[in-house]
C-alpha cells in the first residue's frame, strides 16, 4: 500500500530545473507515511518494534527509489544527495528490523524465505551505498532500489511469525551458507544492474532492451503458467488456523483453481510474445517499422499485465475456490502465492524500467559512468561475487555432511547453485583468457543473474527438494 | 606421414586444451546438470511415479539416453573426464610461461622491454647523472621496495614488485577443483551408504544398503539410550541417541549424537537421521505390597520377564496395550502413544492356577481383585522407541574439504592479488641528454595501477627537478665562490 501511494505521485512532475517540486513531494510523502505509522504506535504503545521498523525501511526504500528514477529521468544531482540520505535512513531501519528479529528470535534470520528476504534487501542496500560510494556510480539505485521496494513488499505478504528452529537448521554453518549465499546474490544483483547500465552506455539497439525485457517477462507467465488447470490457475489454499499454506499432508500443499486467471495469463504470455516476434521479423527483415510496431504491442502487453496483476490480487485475496483435490471450497490470500505474486510486480517494474530508457535514452546516458568504467566494475563485482559463491556452496556441502551424511546429493537447489557457478566460471574464463570485453560479456553477467534468479525464487517454487524448509 | 600425424595429434592436444573446449564442455555440463534437476531421477523416484510421469516410449528414450540417471551414467562421467582433462591440458601448456615470471623475474630493465611495456614514461634529466637513491626513495615512500640492479655495461637500474606468486594462482584453483573431483570418484567407488534401525540396548553390525542389501560393518554399533525434545509449541527440537561402538565385544567408543553431530569411528560416521515410538512397551516398573504384610518390592520388568516374588510365585508380563479402549467386547489400541497404557500381568503360584490380571497405571484404583495374596501397582513406565541411524563412509571427503580450502584462498589470490613490477633505468637519449624510463605491468586490472603508476611518475619528476635545481643552486654557489 506504502509503495504505491509514494510511487502513485507522477515522476515526471518535476518541470523546473531544481526538481523542488518532487522533493517536496517525496519529503511530505515519506514525513506522511511516518507519521501514519507513528499513529499506530501510538496505539499499540510500541516503537520499535520489526514491523514499524520494516515499515519505515519500507517508506525510506520507497522515497530514495523516486529520487533515484527521479534523477535518472532529469539528472538533477540533487536529487541523488537526498536519495542517498534516504537509502541509509532505510538501511539504518532495515539493520534494525533484522537485530530486532535476531534478538526475538535467538538465531539469525535465515531460517526461512521470509527472514532471507530480509538478509537479501539488506545486502542490496549496502552493496548499492558501497558501489555508489567507492565508484560513483549514482544511478545503481535506479535500478536496485526498486528490488528492494519489491521485496520489502513481498515481506509484508509472507508469514513473517518467528518459528523455533527444526532441528536440522540448528547448526553454524547455516548462518555461514546463507550469509554467504545473500552476499554472493546481492553482489551478482549488483553486477547484473551495472552490466545493464553498459548495454545502454553501449548504444544497444533500444529494441533488443524490448525483447529481452518481454522475454524474461514471458518465461516469468510460462512459469506462473505451469500452474494452468483447465483455464484456471492453480494456487495454494491458505490454512484459515494459522494463515499458512494449507497442507494434505506433509509437503503436499493443497491446490485451488481461481477459474479463468490461467486463460488471462496465457493471453498475457501470447502479448508478450508478440513484441518479440516483432522484433525478430524487424530484426531479419532490416525493417524499422517493425521495431515501431514492437514497441506498440510492447505498450498493449504491459497494460494487459497490469490487468492481470489487478486481476490475480482482486481474486487471490480472500477468496474461495474450490480444489480438485478435495471436496469444498477453500480460501485463498496473497501471502500465500508470494511467488507468482513478486513475478507479477517484478514484471511491471521491468516493463516500467524499460519504458523509462526508451523515453529518456540519452539523458540516461549522460548521466552513467563511462562504458569502459561499467565494464571494469561489472568484471569487479563478479570478481567478488564469484568466491563468495564458492564459498557458500562449499559451506552448504560442509551442512550437508554434517547433517544428512552426504556433501553432495545432487538436490535440485544445489544443483541449481551448480549451475550458476559454472555459469560466472565460464564469463571469468571468457573474460580473462579470452579477452572477452563488453557488449558480450555483459550479456554473459545478465545471464548469470537469471540463473541467480531462477535458483533463489524459481527453484523453491518449481523444484521442492531437501531446501524445503520456508 | 609422421609430420602429418605429429601435427594432427598436436591440433587434437591443442583443441583439448583449448579455452574455447572447456567453455563449451562447461555448458554441456550446465545442461546435462539442469537436465538431471527437471526430468524425475530413477534411485530416488519410485518407477509408479515414473510412469505417471511418462508415457512409455518417452520414458524408454530417457532410459536408453540414461536421462533418467544423469550423475551415474557413462556419458555424465565421460563429460567430467573431459573437462578435466582439459583442464589439465590448458595448464600443461600454460603453466611454463607463468613459472618463468615466477622463477626468473625480468629485473633488468632492457631497452625492447620498455618498447613492450603498457605502462612507460620518459622524463628528461638535466644533468650528467641521475640522482638513482632520489628514485629509490620515491619509490619506497610509495610503499615498494625496490632493488638495484647492474648490467654489464655498469648502469645502474632499480627494480620493484609486488605478489609475485599471484601469477600461480590460476593453477592452484584448477589443481583444487581436480582434487574436489579426486575426491568425489573416490567416494563414488568406494564409498557406501546405509541405514541402520535400532530399538534400546539392541545392537548390530548390519548394514542396510540402499538397493535393499546387507552389509557386514568389522564392528557392531549399540544404542543406549535415544529420545526427542520439544520446544514448548511442541516442535521437535532435538533428537538424540546414545551410541557404543563394540569391537569383538568390547567397548570401544561412546557418543551422544544429535542432528548435525555425527559419531565417526574408523571412517564411519552415524547420523541421527530418524526417531520414532514402536509402540511397545520397554520396561514397567512394579511396586509389590503382600498382602500379609511382607516388606514391599519394586522392580523393573519387560515384556515376558519373569520376576520370583518369593519362594513359590513369580510374575510375569503378558501384554501391553498403549492406548486401551475396549470396543465391542475387544481390547484395541487407539494408537501408539502410551494415552491410556494398560499392563496385563500373571502371577503363577504353587497353591493357585495362573491368575491374570489387568494394571491400568493412570487409574491405580481401577484394579480387578486378585487372590494372589500381593497388590501390583504400575510406579512408572518406559515406551519402546527405534533411532534410525544415517551410515555413510566416505573415504574422498578429506581430499574434497582440502580443495574447497585450498579454492577459496587461491580464488582470493586471483581476484584481489595482482602480480606489478616496476622498472627505473636512466639512458642516454642522444648527447648530452639523459632520460630516466620508468615503466610497470600488472598482470591484470591494468586500469587500476595506471592511477597509481601516474602519481609515482610525478612525484619522481617533482623530486629529480628538485634535484636539478639544487645542482644549480650548488653550481652557482660554487662559481661565486670563484
Amino acid at each position: 500500500m506504502a509503495r504505491v501511494r509514494v510511487m502513485g505521485r507522477p515522476p515526471a512532475a518535476p518541470a523546473t530545473p531544481s526538481g523542488n517540486l518532487l522533493l517536496g513531494l517525496v519529503a511530505l510523502g515519506t514525513v506522511f507515511m511516518l507519521l501514519m505509522g507513528f499513529l499506530g504506535t501510538v496505539k499499540t504503545g510500541v516503537l520499535f518494534n520489526e514491523a514499524n521498523l520494516l515499515f519505515a525501511a519500507l517508506t525510506f526504500y520507497a522515497a530514495s527509489t523516486v529520487l533515484y528514477i527521479g534523477f535518472a529521468m532529469t539528472g538533477t544531482e540533487r536529487f541523488v544527495r537526498f536519495a542517498w540520505l534516504a537509502t541509509w535512513a532505510g538501511f539504518v531501519s532495515n539493520t534494525l528490523a533484522a537485530a530486532h528479529r535476531w534478538y526475538t528470535a535467538g538465531h539469525a534470520p535465515f531460517s526461512n524465505i521470509y527472514e532471507m528476504l530480509l538478509a537479501f534487501i539488506w545486502a542490496v542496500a549496502a552493496l548499492t551505498l558501497f558501489v555508489q560510494r567507492k565508484y560513483g556510480v549514482k544511478v545503481i539505485g535506479t535500478i536496485t532500489m526498486p528490488v528492494a521496494v519489491v521485496g520489502v513488499v513481498l515481506m509484508q505478504l509472507l508469514p513473517s511469525d518467528v518459528h523455533p528452529l527444526v532441528p536440522a537448521l540448528q547448526s553454524t554453518w547455516l548462518h555461514i551458507h546463507v550469509t554467504l549465499a545473500m552476499l554472493s546474490y546481492a553482489a551478482c544483483a549488483v553486477s547484473f544492474a551495472l552490466a545493464m547500465m553498459f548495454l545502454i552506455q553501449d548504444k544497444m539497439r533500444t529494441e533488443s532492451f524490448l525483447a529481452s525485457t518481454s522475454a524474461l517477462i514471458a518465461l516469468v507467465y510460462a512459469g506462473a503458467l505451469s500452474r494452468f488447470a483447465g483455464g484456471g490457475l492453480k494456487v495454494v489454499a491458505q490454512n484459515p488456523e494459522t494463515g499458512g499454506d494449507l497442507f494434505i499432508q506433509r509437503g503436499v500443499p493443497l491446490m485451488v483453481v481461481i477459474p479463468e486467471l490461467g486463460w488471462l495469463f496465457a493471453i498475457v504470455l501470447a502479448a508478450l510474445l508478440a513484441p518479440l516476434a516483432l522484433y525478430a521479423w524487424a530484426h531479419w527483415k532490416h525493417d524499422d517499422r517493425g521495431y515501431a510496431w514492437a514497441n506498440r504491442a510492447f505498450v498493449v502487453a504491459m497494460i494487459l499485465q497490469v490487468l492481470a496483476a489487478a486481476a490475480f490480487v482482486l481474486r487471490a485475496r480472500g477468496g474461495q475456490y474450490a480444489s480438485p483435490m478435495a471436496d469444498g471450497i477453500f480460501p485463498t490470500a496473497l501471502a500465500n502465492s508470494p511467488f507468482i505474486l513478486a513475478g507479477l510486480l517484478s514484471g511491471l517494474l521491468a516493463s516500467a524500467l524499460y519504458l523509462m530508457l526508451a523515453w529518456r535514452r540519452e539523458g540516461l546516458q549522460q548521466m552513467l559512468p563511462s562504458a569502459d568504467t561499467l565494464d571494469r566494475l561489472t568484471y569487479k563485482t563478479i570478481g567478488v561475487a564469484f568466491p563468495l559463491l564458492t564459498l557458500m556452496i562449499a559451506a552448504g556441502a560442509y551442512w550437508a555432511n554434517q547433517t544428512w551424511g552426504s556433501y553432495w546429493s545432487w538436490d535440485p537447489k544445489e544443483t541449481a547453485a551448480l549451475v550458476t557457478w559454472l555459469v560466472y566460471a565460464g564469463y571469468l574464463h571468457m573474460r580473462i583468457a579470452r579477452g572477452w570485453r563488453g557488449r558480450r560479456a555483459a550479456c554473459f553477467a545478465v545471464l548469470g543473474f537469471a540463473v541467480v534468479m531462477f535458483t533463489f525464487f524459481g527453484v523453491t517454487y518449481l523444484l521442492p527438494g531437501l531446501h524445503a524448509y520456508a | 606421414m609422421a609430420p602429418q600425424a605429429h601435427s594432427t595429434r598436436r591440433q587434437l592436444w591443442q583443441l583439448l586444451g583449448s579455452v574455447r573446449t572447456g567453455i563449451i564442455l562447461l555448458i554441456i555440463v550446465g545442461l546435462a546438470v539442469m537436465a538431471g534437476t527437471l526430468i524425475l531421477q530413477r534411485p530416488i523416484t519410485e518407477p509408479a511415479k515414473l510412469h505417471q510421469a511418462y508415457s512409455p516410449q518417452t520414458l524408454r528414450l530417457l532410459d536408453t539416453l540414461r536421462l533418467t540417471d544423469v550423475f551415474h551414467s557413462g556419458w555424465f562421467v565421460l563429460l567430467l573426464s573431459l573437462l578435466s582433462a582439459n583442464i589439465v591440458v590448458a595448464s600443461i601448456n600454460r603453466f611454463p610461461i607463468a613459472w618463468r615470471y615466477f622463477s626468473r623475474p625480468m629485473r633488468r630493465a632492457e631497452p625492447h622491454l620498455f618498447t613492450s611495456l603498457a605502462m612507460k614514461q620518459a622524463i628528461p634529466v638535466q644533468g650528467s647523472q641521475v640522482d638513482m637513491e632520489k628514485v629509490e626513495l620515491a619509490f619506497r615512500r610509495a610503499g615498494w621496495k625496490p632493488q638495484y640492479v647492474s648490467d654489464d655495461r655498469g648502469s645502474v637500474s632499480l627494480y620493484a614488485e609486488r605478489f609475485r606468486f599471484a601469477r600461480l594462482a590460476p593453477f592452484v584453483v584448477h589443481a583444487s577443483l581436480l582434487l574436489i573431483l579426486a575426491g568425489g570418484i573416490i567416494d563414488a567407488v568406494w564409498g557406501y551408504k546405509g541405514f541402520i534401525a535400532l530399538g534400546q540396548n539392541e545392537s548390530t553390525n548390519q548394514l542396510e544398503l540402499p538397493d535393499g542389501t546387507h552389509k557386514a560393518l568389522p564392528f557392531a554399533i549399540r544404542c543406549d539410550g535415544a529420545g526427542q525434545e520439544n520446544y514448548p509449541d511442541g516442535t521437535p527440537k532435538r533428537w538424540w541417541s546414545r551410541l557404543t561402538v563394540l569391537e569383538n565385544g568390547r567397548q570401544v567408543q561412546r557418543k551422544e549424537i544429535a542432528v548435525n553431530d555425527p559419531l565417526t569411528y574408523r571412517g564411519l560416521r552415524f547420523y541421527q537421521a530418524s526417531y520414532g515410538a514402536t509402540g511397545e512397551v520397554a520396561g514397567v516398573r512394579l511396586l509389590v505390597t503382600p498382602k500379609n504384610g511382607g516388606a514391599k518390592q519394586e522392580f523393573w520388568l519387560k515384556l515376558d520377564e519373569t520376576f520370583s516374588l518369593d519362594k513359590d510365585a513369580t510374575v510375569r508380563i503378558t501384554q501391553f496395550i498403549p492406548d486401551f479402549v475396549v470396543v465391542e467386547n475387544h481390547i484395541e489400541s487407539r494408537s501408539d502413544q502410551p494415552n491410556n497404557p494398560a499392563v496385563q500381568i500373571s502371577v503363577q503360584s504353587k497353591q493357585a492356577a495362573e491368575n491374570k490380571i489387568w494394571l491400568f497405571p493412570k487409574f491405580p484404583e481401577f484394579t480387578h481383585a486378585n487372590n494372589t495374596g500381593f497388590d501390583f501397582r504400575v510406579q512408572d513406565l518406559q515406551m519402546g522407541y527405534f533411532t534410525g541411524l544415517q551410515v555413510s563412509h566416505e573415504p574422498g571427503q578429506w581430499a574434497v574439504w582440502a580443495g574447497v580450502i585450498v579454492m577459496g584462498l587461491a580464488l582470493a589470490l586471483v581476484f584481489y592479488f595482482v602480480h606489478v613490477r616496476l622498472w627505473a633505468l636512466p639512458v642516454d637519449d642522444g648527447p648530452g641528454r639523459l632520460v630516466l624510463w620508468l615503466g610497470a605491468s600488472a598482470s591484470k586490472n591494468r586500469e587500476d595501477f595506471e592511477r597509481r603508476f601516474g602519481d609515482l611518475v610525478d612525484v619522481v619528476k617533482q623530486d629529480l627537478k628538485a634535484q636539478a635545481s639544487a645542482a644549480k643552486r650548488q653550481r652557482a654557489e660554487l662559481m661565486a665562490v670563484k
